[in-house]
C-alpha cells in the first residue's frame, strides 16, 4: 500500500537488489591476498574481507569494475554477466 | 485589527508574519524581492521567531524549504518568473512527498525576451507541478489568502504544497490601506501545524521512496487531493469570512452573471479593471458580467460551467500563451465545456509582457464576443491589443 508522500520506514532500499543492473560480474581469484584495497573503493560498499580474501556481495555489486581496476594484484577478473 | 496603508509586497510578509512560519528560505528576484526582504528584516529585528536561510539559488530555497517542512515545521518560499523555473523540479519532488509549503508566486513573464514585467506565463509553467494555484485580485486578498493558504496546505486530507499568485509590480509595488488582523484572531483560525509524517533522527523514515509499479496509483492519490481541495477552498474561504469579515470568492468569484449575455472569465489583478468596464458597459446597456478564477488548480470547471450556464457568450481572458496551442485559462475552460450544454467560449490574449489592461481591452473583448455571436463565428485566437507593426516582415 502507498502512504501519502510515498513515506516509509528507512532502509527499505535494501529490498531494491540493484545487483540486478549488472552486465559484467567481478570474480575474485587465488591470487588475491587480501589488501583490502578493494573493499576500500567498491562505491556500493558491497566487498568485505573473510579469511583474508575479498567476498562480493551480488545482491548489490553493479559491475562497475572499480575494484578490478584498483586491484594491485589483478586478482578480481570481470566476465560478462550470465545469470 | 489595524489599517495600513502599505506596498502589495508589505502586506504579504504582514500575513506570514501572523502565520508564524518556522522556516523561510528565498533567493531574490524583482518583483518578488519586497516581500522577502522585509521577512529578513522581521526575522533579524526579532518579530518574527523563525530561521531565514540566505541560499545561493531558488532551487536552493526550494530545497531548504522543502526539508523543513519534512521535519514537521510551517515553511514558506517565494519567487517569480526565472527563479518559479529554477523551483520546478523541486516543487514536483514537494508535492509528490505532499509538504505543505506555502510559496508567493509573484508574477512576470519569463526570458526571451527578457524584461521584468507582469504576466502568467512564469505560474503557468508550474501548472501541473501538482501545487495548488490561487490567483489574487488585490493585496488585501493576498494578504487573506496566504493565511488560508497554510490553512489549505496544511489540512490533513490535502497536504499539497500552495502557491498565492499576484501580479508582480500592479500589486506587490501599489500601496493600498490594508486590513491587519490581530495575532489571536489568526491562532485561532490557523493553529500550530500538525504534520502527519515528520523526519526525525530517532524515527528514521524515507520520503519519496522508490517504486515503478504504483507511480499511476500514486499520481491518483495527489489528483484526490487536489480534487478534495475543491470543497475545502470553498469552506476555508467562508470560515475566514466568518471571523475577518472578508471574503474574495471560494473557487471562483461571480460579478453580476446573473442576467449576463456576455460572461468574461479571468484571473489576478485585472479582475479589478474589469469590474469597472463592466460597470461602465452596463450603464451603456450591455449585459456583461465576470467569473474571477481565484484557483487556478485544481481547476473549477464545475463551478465555472454553472456560473455561466444562462450566457450566451463567454470569453476568457489569458495573460499567457502556451505557444502552439493559445491561452492556458481558455484551453481549460473550453474542457470544462466539453461533452455540456454551454455557451461558446471566444479565447483572447492580452496583457503579456504587463501590457496595460485598460477598460477599452475589455470593450474589445467584448464587441468581438457580441460580433462572434452575431456571425457565429468563433476565432480561434482573438489577440486583443495586437500591435502588428511590432512583427519582423
Amino acid at each position: 500500500m502507498l502512504r501519502v508522500g510515498s513515506v516509509c520506514e528507512a532502509g527499505k532500499s535494501r529490498l531494491n537488489k540493484t545487483g540486478d543492473w549488472r552486465t559484467l560480474r567481478p570474480q575474485v581469484t587465488d591470487k588475491c591476498n587480501g589488501c583490502g584495497i578493494c573493499e576500500l573503493f567498491c562505491p556500493d560498499s558491497c566487498i568485505v574481507l573473510e579469511n583474508k580474501k575479498a567476498v562480493i556481495d551480488y545482491d548489490y555489486c553493479k559491475g562497475c569494475g572499480i575494484c578490478a581496476n584498483e586491484c594491485p594484484k589483478q586478482a578480481i577478473e570481470m566476465e560478462e554477466e550470465r545469470n | 485589527m489595524s489599517v495600513s496603508v502599505m506596498e502589495g509586497s508589505m502586506a504579504v510578509a504582514e500575513a506570514i508574519k501572523v502565520c508564524r512560519p518556522k522556516v523561510i528560505s528565498a533567493f531574490p528576484i524583482s518583483p518578488q524581492t519586497h516581500i522577502v526582504e522585509e521577512l529578513s528584516k522581521m526575522v533579524a529585528d526579532g518579530q518574527l521567531d523563525a530561521k531565514y536561510i540566505r541560499v545561493d539559488s531558488e532551487f536552493s530555497a526550494a530545497s531548504a524549504v522543502y526539508g523543513s517542512s519534512a521535519t514537521g515545521v510551517r515553511s514558506y518560499t517565494a519567487s517569480s518568473s526565472q527563479g518559479l523555473l529554477l523551483m520546478i523540479e523541486v516543487l514536483y519532488a514537494m508535492a509528490g512527498t505532499r509538504l505543505p509549503v506555502v510559496l508567493t508566486g509573484v508574477n512576470r513573464t519569463v526570458s526571451a525576451p527578457i524584461t521584468i514585467q507582469p504576466d502568467h506565463q512564469d505560474t503557468m509553467a508550474l501548472r501541473d507541478t501538482g501545487v495548488i494555484q490561487l490567483h489574487v485580485e488585490n493585496s488585501q486578498e493576498a494578504y487573506a489568502t496566504h493565511i488560508q493558504a497554510f490553512k489549505l496546505a496544511e489540512d490533513h486530507d490535502i497536504l499539497l504544497p500552495v502557491m498565492v499568485c499576484m501580479d508582480g509590480w500592479i500589486l506587490t509595488h501599489s500601496y493600498e490601506p490594508i486590513k491587519l488582523e490581530d495575532q489571536k484572531l489568526v491562532d485561532s483560525f490557523l493553529p500550530n501545524f500538525v504534520p502527519k509524517y515528520r523526519l526525525d533522527p530517532k524515527n528514521p523514515l524515507t520520503y519519496g521512496a522508490y517504486a515503478d509499479e504504483q507511480v499511476q496509483e500514486f499520481r491518483l492519490m495527489q489528483h484526490f487531493a487536489m480534487e478534495r481541495a475543491k470543497s475545502k477552498i470553498e469552506v476555508i474561504a467562508n470560515d475566514y469570512q466568518k471571523i475577518f469579515d472578508q471574503y474574495y470568492g471560494g473557487l471562483i468569484d461571480e460579478y453580476k452573471c446573473d442576467d449576463a449575455e456576455v460572461v468574461l472569465v479571468a484571473m489576478g489583478s485585472v479582475i479589478g479593471t474589469f469590474k469597472d468596464a463592466v460597470d461602465t458597459l452596463r450603464t451603456e446597456g450591455v449585459k456583461v458580467g465576470i467569473v474571477k478564477v481565484r484557483s487556478y488548480r485544481p481547476f473549477p470547471g464545475e463551478k465555472i460551467a454553472q456560473a455561466v450556464k444562462n450566457a450566451r457568450v463567454v470569453a476568457v481572458m489569458d495573460k499567457s500563451m502556451s505557444v502552439g496551442q493559445g491561452g492556458p485559462l481558455a484551453t481549460d475552460v473550453k474542457s470544462a465545456f466539453a461533452n455540456k450544454e454551454a455557451p461558446p467560449v471566444l479565447s483572447c490574449i492580452a496583457g503579456m509582457g504587463g501590457r496595460d489592461v485598460t477598460i477599452e481591452t475589455v470593450r474589445k473583448m467584448v464587441t468581438k464576443a457580441q460580433l462572434a455571436l452575431k456571425t457565429g463565428k468563433i476565432p480561434d485566437i482573438e489577440y486583443t491589443d495586437f500591435r502588428p507593426e511590432y512583427l519582423e516582415d
